[in-house]
């Protein structure tokens, strides 16, 4: 009897080879990597590793030198809105004339359309969102008047109200406090259990097996992979910061 | 100066004002976005990089036997080298070597000396009618035809109904650039559709307010809009109305001053908009600063006792 051919589920992000210099100087070198299809990721490794150029990378932000890059199975075009993004916070322009439901609007345009006012239900979604993170609070406030933590939870939302199935998230957890830290890792591990897959970019080593399944370490090249209870060992960390380390 | 404002001033009057409105309000619709996507050096290089354009195309005109004076033909000339400026300064900026404001400083200086040096050769030639280029530099809006006004009225229809259409692209792009390219959008061809609107400006307003001061209706009523509201839509509403209602009452200023040159009162009326806004904005002005800045202070004197 022939065994039973079983559909796996595709890895939710997939590289092959992936190299990225700036300049003259490589930042990321032949990584090959493949997430798993869902739960909580992180990515972590010393400065420099190129953690966040590995997300950027990976999204077309920044060219790349080599590789190949899925998403679930596919190129980015073709699944586009199952892929979000959280950038790091001071990357977006702070003082652009919006509210918080604003930004968390712009997460629904692509769904609801770029030439026409968002239809009620749109922006239900995007007040949903809003109270996802605790910002219902603030739905009406100008994004500029907002708190570090307010707005990092501001640009969660937005990924949120997207609604992708991989989230993609640049050091989600730099500069807020220890209660936004806290509602932002609940909100994600919410995510998880609702069998989306979340990678991110991470600095805090000891808060990795406590909040995360799995971990990527990395530093310009794959250190290790694998779950976060035991990835992290004093031997990998060697590895990955050239001195010892434990976490 | 009443009769200038309720357009009772005669034909020539009314036809001046209306065209000026319909420049302040192009100007400061497109300026909002201008302003925000950072472009104001960018839109002031542009400005000062028409001059050796027009002066370049008043020579090859002469040359070519064409009417050199012809207005179209001019500012044909105007929006090559503003073009080329601006590309010229996205280029040095993009290899990193040099930073963007060096780099738009550079080709702004390079346009304009260039256009300074054509501009004395066209003052030499021993031809009529180079009193029309010096007029571009400060602008001659009572010199403005009613085909004039018609163009800067098409002009306003085409920025208002170009912005209409993209607002939420362009807010996109405005507030975060890169989930904007995420999103699929073509944000390459948004940030063209842009500085097209802002060259078309630009070179709008030479005959009337000049090369030299266009940049300041673009950026001012902006500038004071943002001051007094938080919300995309309704800033780009009143800038629009701030360069509208300055034109306006410029033109009337300088019909009861004759001898000051219009566009520079306008700007003048723009500028003290913005500060008026600077001083009384609810949530940015300095008197709500002052005040707020007071209020602590007796708090934290009586909290020490």
């Amino acid at each position: 009897m022939s065994p039973v051919p079983v559909a796996l589920p595709l890895p939710a992000l997939s590289l092959r080879g992936l190299s990225v210099a700036y300049r003259t100087d490589a930042v990321l070198w032949n990584v090959t990597w493949n997430s798993p299809p869902a739960g909580l990721v992180a990515i972590v490794g010393p400065n420099g590793a190129g953690k966040s150029t590995l997300l950027k990378a990976a999204l077309g932000l920044i060219p790349r030198l080599a590789g190949e890059v899925r998403f679930f199975g596919a190129p980015l075009a073709a699944v586009r809105r199952r892929v979000g993004y959280l950038p790091q916070r001071a990357a977006v322009e702070w003082d652009f004339p919006a509210t918080a439901l604003d930004v968390a609007a712009m997460g629904r345009y692509p769904r609801a359309g770029w030439f026409r006012p968002l239809p009620r239900a749109e922006r239900e979604a995007a007040l949903a969102a809003l109270a996802e993170v605790g910002m219902q609070d603030v739905a009406h406030r100008p994004i500029g008047e907002l708190s570090g933590g307010q707005q990092q939870r501001v640009l969660l939302a937005r990924t949120l109200a997207q609604e992708p199935d991989l989230f993609l998230m640049d050091e989600p957890f730099a500069g807020v406090d220890a209660a936004t830290e806290e509602a932002i890792v609940g909100v994600l591990q919410r995510l998880a259990a609702a069998g989306r897959c979340v990678i991110a970019v991470h600095h805090d080593l000891s808060t990795v097996p406590r909040a995360f399944d799995h971990a990527l370490l990395l530093n310009r090249e794959v250190i290790a992979s694998g779950p976060a209870a035991t990835l992290l060992s004093p031997e990998n960390l060697a590895r990955a910061y050239g001195r010892r380390m434990s976490a | 100066m009443w009769e200038a404002l309720t357009f009772q001033a005669g034909h020539n009057a009314a036809v001046v004002a209306a065209g000026c409105i319909a420049f302040g309000l192009a100007a400061g619709a497109v300026g909002c976005f201008v302003l925000l996507r950072g472009r104001a050096l960018i839109a002031d290089a542009a400005a000062h990089a028409t001059l050796p354009g027009v002066a370049g195309a008043f020579l090859l005109g002469l040359a070519l036997g064409l009417d050199p004076r012809a207005l179209p033909w001019l500012l044909a000339g105007g929006g090559l080298t503003a073009s080329l400026a601006v590309l010229a300064a996205n280029a040095l900026a993009r290899g990193g070597r040099v930073k963007d404001d060096a780099a738009i400083a550079v080709a702004l200086s390079v346009s304009f000396g260039l256009g300074a040096v054509l501009l004395s050769v066209v003052q030499a030639l021993p031809v009529g009618g180079q009193a029309g280029l010096s007029g571009l530099l400060l602008g001659r809006a009572a010199g403005m035809a009613e085909a004039d006004a018609w163009t800067m009225a098409a002009v306003a229809l085409v920025a208002l109904a170009v912005l209409g259409a993209l607002l939420r692209p362009l807010s996109a792009l405005l507030f975060d650039p890169l989930q904007a390219s995420l999103a699929g959008l073509p944000v390459k061809a948004l940030d063209v559709a842009l500085l097209g609107l802002m060259l078309l400006v630009v070179l709008a307003g030479l005959p009337a307010v000049g090369l030299v001061l266009v940049v300041a209706l673009l950026i001012v009523p902006a500038a004071a809009a943002r001051l007094l509201t938080a919300r995309l839509p309704a800033m780009a509403a009143l800038s629009a109305g701030f360069g509208a209602g300055s034109a306006h009452l410029g033109v009337a200023i300088s019909a009861a001053a004759p001898g000051a040159p219009t566009g520079a009162v306008i700007v003048l009326v723009a500028v003290a908009v913005f500060a008026l806004a600077l001083l009384a904005s609810p949530r940015r002005g300095l008197v709500a600063a002052l005040r707020r800045r007071a209020a602590l202070l007796a708090a934290a004197r009586a909290a020490a006792r």
